[in-house]
């Protein structure tokens, strides 16, 4: 299959007072379509450099980021984005945030046909009977679901995640990968998910891609050779908790190199 | 019960602070040229009812007029400022040193400049005198967005204008209110301001200098009351309007 997305070969540095900081150095990242590529490494790698960059929000230095056999150079209408905030309008409705993208994106679509998508949306994420609450009346696990239905309601091809799950609590954070599973075979989509779980990339990737210190490469790529329809018992069980050995393992050398440059 | 208790207890009050006003008058025997009392007021009213109404006219279409500009200039400063750094950093310091300047010391200045307009000098000082806090709040709303939110609309391919209409301006509309009540209240002063130092001016300023030229104390003081009232029209007038516009700020009581 052909890859949806291809970082080649990216180095990027943000201009700062004391001169350049490189934070990303000749990184290679290929998802093919309908993949699901996990993305860890230490804090300050880069991770939402990365993001930015897949989304078109920034251009890199060198390099470049292909989607769909086109260079990205701006941003495209075919991209969803979820954060760690949920970043909802308090002043619409649950039902009117998922709606938000189809505003932009298909401005002509019917208003019956919009909330129809995103009432569906909300049922599958377990927010049915909230759609007409506001964002302030929802718990912060609810929100985030929210924020996921409006992330992927005008079917991008790209689901963008920036450690979406990571101001949430233990129980919640499982309740949402196993929700976004179930997202996912309902409305295939490409993801790429940057987060600091490393269970989190074993339960939710085909692909776990390592970074290093900053300036980030990509350090390894583990194939998450695990069934799609996981539950959470699988990571208790040997072949994972061994990939999780591994991912460890790889972050220290990953912190390690980091530590070695300041 | 509570409801009752909302409309009761401030008309308590009301009736205490009049009663307190009447007493302070007639225990110390003062009259009326000294300090006139509650009683003196509704003959005062009724005497220049017409007059009431008419210069209450001109001091509240003359202060809506000019909150009215303030609210348009001061927005459009404030978005220029909120969107431009460099525009920041000069407008900023131009701002503060306007500011700064008491408004009282503008009037002979502005009566000069445009001498026997005084419908436009008095709504230029009601206009003067107010823009600046809607400025600084629309500008430090937006300059203060997290870039995430214009991040999942800009990942979309949207316009700034776009952006601006659905994220930027809705998300500052609290803080824009709170400006606004300031201003409000700040617009009124100017309009007085001008009414009160304006030679042959109109308005309930006027009223209130004519009352002192002809040393009609109990006009001066229902000239007082009158403003009390009318300032309070225009503050719960902003009240509603942000309970309209920004009524979703206001987290649910729990």
């Amino acid at each position: 299959m052909a890859n949806l997305i291809e970082i080649k070969g990216v180095t990027h540095a943000y201009r700062t007072k004391s001169g350049p900081l490189p934070v990303l150095d000749n990184l290679n990242i290929a998802v093919p379509e309908g993949e699901f590529a996990a993305v860890v490494g230490p804090s300050g790698c880069g991770k939402s450099t990365l993001t930015r960059l897949v989304a078109g929000l920034m251009k890199p230095d060198q390099g470049e980021v292909w989607l769909h056999g086109e260079r990205v150079t701006s941003p495209r209408k075919t991209v969803g984005m979820a954060f760690q905030n949920p970043v909802l309008l308090e002043w619409r409705t649950i039902l009117e945030n998922v709606i938000l993208p189809l505003e932009i994106v298909a401005p002509r679509m019917p208003q019956a046909e919009r909330e129809a998508r995103a009432l569906h949306l909300l049922e599958m994420v377990g927010l049915k009977g909230f759609d007409s609450k506001r964002p302030s009346e929802l718990s912060g696990g609810m929100r985030q679901r929210a924020s996921l239905c409006r992330a992927i309601v005008h079917k991008p091809d790209v689901l963008i995640m920036d450690e979406p799950f990571g101001a949430l609590d233990n129980f919640t954070r499982e309740d949402l990968w196993q929700t976004m599973r179930d997202l996912r075979a309902a409305e295939p989509f490409t993801c790429v998910l940057i987060t600091h779980d490393l269970r989190e990339s074993v339960f939710l990737g085909d692909q776990v891609f390592v970074l290093s210190g900053r300036p980030a490469r990509t350090q390894m790529v583990l194939n998450v050779d695990l069934p799609a329809d996981r539950t959470l018992d699988i990571l208790y069980q040997p072949k994972a908790q061994d990939m999780l050995h591994t991912l460890r393992d790889q972050i220290r050398i990953a912190q390690g190199r980091d530590g070695e440059m300041h | 019960m509570e409801t009752l208790q909302k409309i009761v207890v401030p008309i308590l009050a009301v009736l205490l602070f009049l009663w307190a006003w009447e007493a302070l008058v007639w225990v110390n025997d003062w009259p009326n040229y000294k300090m006139a009392s509650p009683s003196d007021l509704p003959p005062a009213f009724w005497k220049f009812r017409w007059l009431f109404l008419e210069m209450g006219w001109q001091t509240l279409w003359r202060t809506v007029v000019g909150l009215g500009l303030a609210v348009l200039f001061g927005t459009l400063v404030g978005m220029i400022m909120g969107f431009s750094r460099i525009a920041r950093d000069g407008l900023y310091p131009l701002l503060v040193g306007f500011n700064a300047i008491p408004k009282a010391t503008l009037v002979p200045v502005i009566s000069l400049i445009f001498i026997g307009q005084h419908d436009f000098n008095t709504v230029l000082m009601a206009f003067l005198i107010s823009f600046f806090p809607i400025a600084v709040s629309v500008g430090i709303g937006l300059s203060t967005l997290e870039p995430e939110y214009r991040d999942i609309l800009r990942s979309l391919g949207a316009s700034r204008l776009t952006i601006f209409r659905k994220i930027a301006l809705p998300k500052t509309l609290p803080e824009f209110f709170g400006a606004l009540k300031v201003s409000v209240t700040l617009a009124f002063i100017g309009t007085n301001l001008v009414e009160i130092v304006a030679p042959h001016g109109r308005g309930l300023g006027a009223l209130f200098k004519s009352g002192e030229t002809n040393g009609d104390y109990p006009l001066m003081f229902a000239v007082l009351i009158a403003l009390a009232a009318l300032g309070i029209l225009l503050y719960y007038a902003v009240l509603v309007l942000e309970r309209i516009f920004a009524g979703w700020a206001e987290r649910p009581q729990s």
